[in-house]
């Protein structure tokens, strides 16, 4: 499955289904990412149940720490 | 009348109103280090009133890749960054009041230092001063400008008490530590972008043109081109604890804070981290291999950079062997485990 991703096109494996999975690929453990499914602010109880499908626009932003 | 700030007054929405107010107004830059040494060189040649910067570290060599201000001398000397910054930033523009602080900022720190200040620029590097600054900022209605860097990864955010939601809001936890400039490293090109975001927002704050922000959580990776921009204003929480109907400012409350010991006789500080909850060890670990020697059992991590030993127990309670002095253990502890 292809998904654009922070507006670049990539390739994910089958396994991954849900946001939650997109997260679990993308990021090492317990990330906080904000992320916007095909335009939609999502929070972050619906991560496990939102599922993603071939061609989805997907932004992830990560928080992170250091400065 | 000189000249030095006529491009920056031929820019038509700061103009000489613009550039008058600018010199009115106080900002808090809490850290001085790559984020911090960025935006405060670009407000004092702007022409703010006055800045305050506060740091608790001194110059090193690995903070002269990417740390504007500083010099090889510096580093040699171990000059308190705050000393050196304030030197380098009064041969730059005299007319600005620089005010410098050596300090580890606590919530009661920060109380004393908010007042009178229009904006605070974030420039720490870690979530446990962000969580204050974000109380502090609601409890006085202060806009704040969070920015944060690792690797070539950046990221900036601000905040308007009553407007926009706030750091509790938009994170929903208290972050376990992560990924940091001194285990992932860093690349000087992010920390510009992202002091170029902030600054500019406070531009836009301090002469009074709130209608410009840019109210959106922005991100980029420079490395792998990828960026993102969301529009994060569904995430406001009404009961949240920091900018919610009825706030208390949990982290401005001393059961919420990171807390520290020295143990007497052990030249060792123990650190009790705000966030409970299992540490992964083994991605900590993974971390942290490259950089210095690493030994784990089933109970905890031992890493070593000499002249340092950093121990982390499952529950993320960390002894920083080699020291006794609590500001430096933190220090330690916020450059390795995040």
């Amino acid at each position: 499955m292809n998904l654009l991703v922070n507006g670049n096109d990539l390739q994910v494996p089958s396994d991954v289904n849900t946001i939650a999975d997109v997260i679990t690929h993308f990021f090492e453990q317990d990330p906080i990412v904000i992320v916007e499914h095909n335009g939609e602010i999502l929070e972050k109880n619906h991560h496990t149940e939102r599922i993603v499908a071939d061609g989805d626009k997907i932004e992830l932003v990560q928080f992170v720490g250091g400065g | 009348m000189n000249d030095r700030y006529s491009r920056q007054i031929l820019f038509s929405p700061i103009g000489q109103v613009g550039q008058k107010k600018l010199a009115e107004k106080h900002v808090l830059l809490i850290g001085a280090g790559a984020l911090g040494t960025g935006n405060a060189e670009i407000l004092v040649r702007s022409g703010v009133g006055k800045i305050t910067i506060v740091d608790r570290d001194y110059v090193e060599w690995s903070n002269l890749q990417r740390q504007q201000l500083y010099t090889e001398s510096d580093a040699n000397s171990r000059m308190p960054k705050v000393i050196a910054a304030k030197r380098r930033l009064e041969e730059i523009n005299r007319d600005v009041q620089i005010e410098a602080k050596i300090i580890d900022v606590t919530p009661l720190e920060m109380s004393q230092l908010t007042d009178g200040v229009d904006l605070i620029i974030d420039a720490t590097d870690n979530f446990d001063i962000r969580l204050i600054i974000n109380d502090i900022s609601q409890k006085h209605h202060i806009p704040w400008i969070y920015g944060a860097v690792v690797a070539s990864y950046g990221i900036s955010y601000t905040i308007l008490p009553n407007e926009t939601p706030c750091l509790h809001c938009l994170l929903q936890q208290v972050p376990m530590g992560g990924m940091t400039c001194d285990t992932a490293g860093v690349i000087s090109p992010v920390v510009q972008m992202v002091v170029a975001h902030q600054s500019a927002e406070a531009l836009k704050i301090l002469t009074d043109n709130r209608e410009a922000l840019r109210r959106q959580l922005i991100s980029f990776d420079l490395w792998t081109n990828q960026q993102a921009s969301i529009d994060v204003s569904t995430f406001k929480n009404t009961s949240c604890h920091s900018c919610g109907q009825a706030p208390t400012y949990p982290h401005l409350n001393y059961e919420s804070q990171t807390k520290t010991a020295v143990l007497c006789g052990r030249d060792t500080v123990q650190i009790r981290p705000t966030a409970a909850g299992n540490r992964d060890l083994e991605t900590i670990a993974a971390r942290l291999f490259n950089i210095g020697k690493v030994e784990q059992n089933s109970f905890l991590l031992s890493f070593t950079n000499e002249p340092h030993r950093l121990v982390m127990f499952h529950d993320g309670r960390v002894l920083v062997h080699g020291t006794n002095d609590v500001t430096e253990a933190k220090s330690l502890y916020y450059r390795y485990f995040g």
